[in-house]
């Protein structure tokens, strides 16, 4: 199990926002925006897998993608090794692009159908190293190694493979440069199951021996359970809870939290037709849209008064352990004061 | 759940295989488009009328100029295979001439056409900002009426381009650039619908993850993947050039009118069709082939060139 005491951050994201326009009208003017992301902080430290988790919609891919700069936030930080990309200009961009890569959900998607295997997994290699050809090709060799191609496979076409075999292919791509972070985009939400346990034990290897830094973004609540260090806990563009793993899992803090994962299916017939769920009502409101107060508040078992008036605050509620909730920070009221002072501001 | 130990274990063995080496990928392409029986039989034909119109003349030495009028209007003998025409000029070495005009024309028009729709289409698709811009330029120009405007070009600038580059080569700069700028706008629009679909695949968004530029992105990642509008473009283009290219000529807005090409030797032969009507099918006969046959190389070139179809 990794222990964040005395590791480094690698990664700090700070009040990030990725907010899309909308336009509207005869002119196109921007009449809104969908607030995809919405201030969202949190550290990844050396070395550990972060999950990101979250039903559909609620920016877990955005925010992944945004922490790449692959799309151009609206505002805030993102810090890799400590060096700023969120506003950092192109040139820079690229020197620090070798650092973090990324693996994608669609392996279909991912790779050029017109390039080989060879051409896709030596393009970062192309891009960022001054290697002769040969060279090119003895690395493009060991990474298939790596990833458990036959080395046969690299004048081959992305579609002449199964789903597991490409999304190899798009590992070793991401691999090719000696990364340090990878973002980890749902993938192994496109393959089946007996694929995915493949894929994740090789994204587990790899990181025992190249001592890689994921973050893992999955709607799949077990298999983040499986492979994450720590969770963050997404709901409309917010962040409901941050906690390590296992006191996540156990205690679950936010009442969203809670009632995702009593919708893990269970195994054993007898305790899921008695599982005591807590089933949400509603829908969730749109992120061009969202409701006043807590973004959870329209659909909270729980809410109160002070959800529908105060977006609450991520605060550190147990040692490590952080949740937006007014549950928590109503019992000191300090907070809630500083929060109602903050908001009224 | 199940170890990947498969493959640490194969990893030892692998390292005693030998590994074939890269084949050149030219040669997958090859082996794909000898499999499409029609692009074989065009790419055949094309080779077989480039050598008749080039090499031809040098076999069939006859001069298409010389005019011999005692033999007007004569039909096929042995002195002249496919007859004269009302001048008694040999239509033989009219053909051969004339082809070659006709062709030159044909692939530089096509080629200067699918430069210009593929760039402004590339340009429009993947840069947001100018798209606007390119786009109402396109519109623009596909609104305006073709043969007025050609014909207004033609009467401005024949007499420059005459005297900058001779009486024939002035008039074949001029016919290549007026049918090569007036017919891009198909291919930029096909060209940027294309890129604007490929632009958001996920393969696109990992390119960028890379860091690749936005040239290398244009041509190692959207190029190779809008190549079968492009080709289908392309072939469409050759047969679009030559046969304005006649239309021109037929309006007498062309080549000098002792200057032969497929459409000039088709015009002249109109006034003659019940005398002679095999002067009208020989040109006739030469347009349509060729633009077939380049159709079909197109065709098999557009499958050859692509993975997904290729080996099947």
């Amino acid at each position: 199990m990794f222990d964040i005491r005395g590791a480094k951050k690698l990664v700090e994201v700070k009040n990030l926002k990725m907010h899309f326009p909308i336009r509207s009208g005869l002119l196109r003017r921007v009449t809104g925006a969908v607030k995809a992301v919405d201030d969202v902080s949190f550290d990844i430290y050396e070395g550990e897998t972060l999950g990101l988790v979250g039903e559909s919609g609620c920016g877990k891919s955005t925010c992944g993608r945004a922490v790449l700069r692959l799309y151009e936030p609206t505002s805030g930080s993102i810090k890799l090794d400590g060096e700023e990309i969120a506003h950092a200009p192109f040139d820079k961009l690229r020197r620090l692009r070798p650092k973090m890569q990324m693996v994608f959900q669609d392996p279909q998607a991912s790779l050029n159908p017109r390039m080989t295997v060879a051409g896709i997994i030596g393009e970062p290699l192309m891009e960022h190293s001054k290697m002769s050809a040969k060279e090119r090709t003895e690395r493009i060799y060991e990474l298939m190694d790596a990833v458990g191609l036959n080395r046969d496979f690299a004048n081959r076409y992305p579609h002449e493979f199964s789903g597991g075999q490409r999304q190899r292919i798009g590992i070793a791509r991401a691999l090719a440069l000696n990364p340090k972070f990878i973002v980890c985009d749902e993938p192994i939400a496109a393959l089946d199951v007996s694929i995915q346990a493949q894929v994740v034990n090789l994204l587990e290897d790899l990181q025992d021996r190249l001592g890689l830094t994921y973050l893992f973004i999955s709607h799949d609540l077990s298999m983040v359970r499986h492979i994450a260090d720590r969770v963050v806990v997404m709901y409309l563009g917010k962040v409901a809870e941050i906690g390590p793993r296992d006191g996540l899992y156990e205690d679950p803090l936010h009442p969203y939290t809670k009632a995702l994962l009593s919708a893990v299916p269970e195994p054993d017939p007898v305790s899921h037709d008695n599982a005591n769920r807590t089933i949400l009502q509603g829908d969730v409101p749109s992120p061009a849209n969202p409701p006043k107060g807590c973004n959870f508040s329209t659909r909270c078992p729980v809410a109160m008064d002070i959800c529908r008036r105060l977006d609450p605050e991520v605060a550190e509620v147990k040692p490590g352990r952080f949740v937006a909730c007014h549950l928590y920070s109503e019992t000191t009221s300090q907070t809630a004061a500083n929060a109602a002072q903050t908001v009224g501001a | 759940m199940t170890d990947t130990t498969d493959q640490k274990a194969s990893a030892p063995v692998m390292e005693f295989q030998t590994y074939r080496a890269a084949r050149n990928q030219w040669w997958d392409v090859w082996d794909q488009f000898k499999t499409h029986k029609g692009a074989l039989f065009g790419l055949g034909f094309f080779i077989f009328m480039l050598l008749f119109v080039f090499v031809g003349p040098l076999i069939w030495t006859m001069d298409p100029q010389f005019i011999d009028i005692r033999a007007r209007n004569a039909g096929s003998s042995l002195a002249h295979p496919l007859g004269t025409d009302q001048l008694g000029r040999d239509t033989l070495a009219r053909m051969m001439a004339g082809g070659q005009t006709s062709i030159a024309v044909g692939l530089t028009a096509m080629l200067l056409a699918l430069f210009l729709g593929t760039l402004i289409g590339v340009l429009a698709g993947y840069f947001r900002k100018i798209d606007g811009l390119l786009m109402r330029t396109t519109d623009l120009f596909l609104a305006l009426p073709l043969l007025p405007l050609l014909l207004v070009i033609i009467m401005l600038y024949r007499d420059n381009l005459r005297a900058a580059f001779g009486p024939e080569g002035g008039i074949f700069v001029l016919i290549v650039v007026v049918i090569g700028a007036t017919s891009w706008m198909q291919t930029a629009r096909v060209v940027r619908g294309d890129v604007l679909a490929i632009k958001e695949r996920e393969f696109v968004l990992a390119a960028r993850s890379i860091g690749t530029p936005p040239h290398r992105m244009i041509t190692r990642h959207l190029l190779p993947n809008v190549m079968s509008p492009i080709m289908v473009s392309a072939t469409l283009g050759i047969a679009n050039a030559i046969i304005t290219e006649s239309a021109l000529s037929f309006l007498g807005l062309g080549f000098p009118s002792d200057f032969p090409t497929w459409g000039r030797l088709l015009f002249d032969a109109t006034d003659w069709l019940t005398q002679n009507p095999e002067r009208v099918i020989w040109p006739g006969l030469a347009i349509s082939l060729t633009v077939l046959s380049v159709n079909y190389i197109g065709d098999g070139l557009r499958d050859a060139l692509d993975p997904r179809i290729r080996g099947r």
